[in-house]
């Protein structure tokens, strides 16, 4: 640990991304340009999350992340791992006891209270970049409220599909201003976005953007009178926990088309299934 | 006074830093809640809460205005030691420190363009005292509403009518600081 700064960037690059993150916080849902670092890990790896954790930690802070919801996958133990060598400070794999929780595409499940700052990993910061790729033109749609192109979006989804088939990375309206890509969290998840307690900070490395959510802010997620947004799952009580009210992934268990649906947030499952809840694949008792 | 221009500074700055800019996040994203902050003694007039905060966001990158009485010998040269900032008028400031009648007139300030709204000054306003009873705020950090004792009402409603262009506040004194970003919305106590 001696080796290196406390949480591994020089105090100039800090003050630099501490400045991005107080001006993000006073625009809410604005993309603040930041001279993103090279980090010891590839584009996509994190690298603006870390940058931002590396920004707010403080000795004191207990520190978790999540890749997709799990404390277990290779991008979340690397990021941990990372910062307990270079920052020194304690690391939990308990959504509750968290000071700074760094996640790449998941809200976990259990709510987040005033203490605690969610960090988002973010791939693609510019909510209307497949849309229109040119920045100088974003930037003015911003400037300029334009936003008429993303609703095109959503309605060709309808005329498409029947319905808005855009998962994840649903865009999303803040304080009735900015339109903000939510990172490519599932859109499950957007209800917890707006009236959080927690403050929520956005870092994309590549990308070289940070942009914030203040704890109760509005945000509404895109959508028309006669398709109303609705935050969808799929349709299956956990196989582990049994709960119906998470977020669940698929997995393929053998060749035979053989499938199950377990919670994607890791702690929020252990902590049901250490409370005594089983579901159809685990014993079973609250199998639905 | 050499002494007092090389001492003051954090002991360690890494981990001091660390804490005083999570007090500087935590009064920008909740405004109006009020926040202690430690570890800075610069020269007078400048509050520790003011010198903290100017020790942990400038630096070279940043020019600072020094506004009225905080634009004296002492801490010029406490500035320059310890942050290296250049020192510039309102007009092209990323920060400036002052009491509220020598920071005025907030038109003198950048406020960003439409197209990069965060390239706007940020004000440290020195305030004689700082207690959350006063003018009422709402707006994105608040849950229902906050109140704090802002020097000026009429003004921070203007800057909040420039949103998303604006100027941010950080009002300390002594050791207490609070924050006002421009996307608070100000209404007088009665």
């Amino acid at each position: 640990m001696t080796e290196y700064n406390f949480a591994y960037l020089d105090e100039q690059t800090k003050r630099m991304i501490r400045r991005a993150i107080l001006k993000g916080l006073a625009i809410p849902g604005y993309q603040v340009p930041f001279a993103s670092r090279e980090m010891p890990m590839p584009y996509g790896w994190g690298t603006g999350g870390v940058q931002v954790s590396a920004a707010v930690l403080t000795p004191e802070d207990t520190f978790k992340v999540i890749d997709q919801g799990a404390d277990d996958t290779t991008n979340a133990v690397s990021i941990r791992t990372f910062f307990e060598r270079t920052a020194g400070v304690n690391t939990t794999t308990t959504t509750s006891d968290a000071s700074v929780i760094q996640t790449r595409h998941r809200i976990p499940e259990e709510p987040l209270s005033a203490g605690q700052i969610l960090v988002y990993q973010v791939p693609i910061p510019e909510p209307l970049r497949f849309l229109e790729p040119r920045e100088s033109e974003t930037r003015k749609m911003h400037s300029l409220e334009e936003y008429g192109l993303m609703h095109v979006k959503l309605y060709e989804d309808i005329s498409h599909h029947g319905h808005i088939a855009t998962s994840y990375a649903y865009p999303v309206k803040v304080e009735g201003r900015y339109v903000m890509d939510p990172s490519p969290i599932p859109k499950f998840d957007n209800p917890k976005l707006g009236d959080m307690a927690a403050v929520q900070l956005f870092g994309a490395g590549r990308e070289q953007r940070i942009y914030a959510l203040p704890p109760y802010t509005q945000v509404v997620s895109l959508d028309f009178d006669d398709h109303p947004f609705e935050a969808s799952k799929a349709g299956h009580p956990c196989g582990m926990c049994g709960a119906i009210d998470s977020y669940l992934d698929e997995l393929i268990i053998d060749d035979a088309g053989g499938r199950m649906f377990v919670c994607s947030d890791t702690d929020y499952c252990e902590a049901r299934q250490a409370a005594g809840h089983m579901g159809k694949d685990n014993g079973g008792k609250d199998a639905a | 006074m050499q002494a007092q221009t090389l001492s003051g500074g954090f002991a360690d700055p890494a981990t001091q830093s660390a804490h005083a800019f999570r007090c500087v996040m935590e009064a920008m994203a909740r405004p109006g809640t009020l926040h202690d902050i430690s570890g800075a003694k610069p020269p007078a007039p400048l509050s520790p809460a003011a010198g903290a905060v100017l020790l942990t966001l400038c630096d070279t990158e940043t020019p600072v205005y020094l506004a009225g009485d905080a634009n004296c010998d002492a801490v010029r040269s406490w500035l320059a030691f310890h942050t290296g900032a250049p020192l510039v008028g309102p007009s092209h400031c990323q920060f400036a420190v002052g009491t509220w009648h020598a920071t005025a007139p907030l038109s003198a300030y950048p406020i960003g363009t439409s197209e990069y709204p965060d390239r706007s000054a940020t004000l440290i306003v020195e305030c004689p005292e700082l207690i959350d009873i006063g003018a009422v705020l709402t707006g994105p950090g608040i849950q229902d509403k906050a109140a704090l004792s802002l020097p000026d009402v009429a003004a921070f409603q203007s800057n909040h009518a420039l949103f998303p262009l604006g100027l941010d506040f950080i009002f300390t004194s002594g050791d207490r600081l609070a924050a006002l970003p421009r996307s608070t919305e100000v209404t007088s106590c009665m």
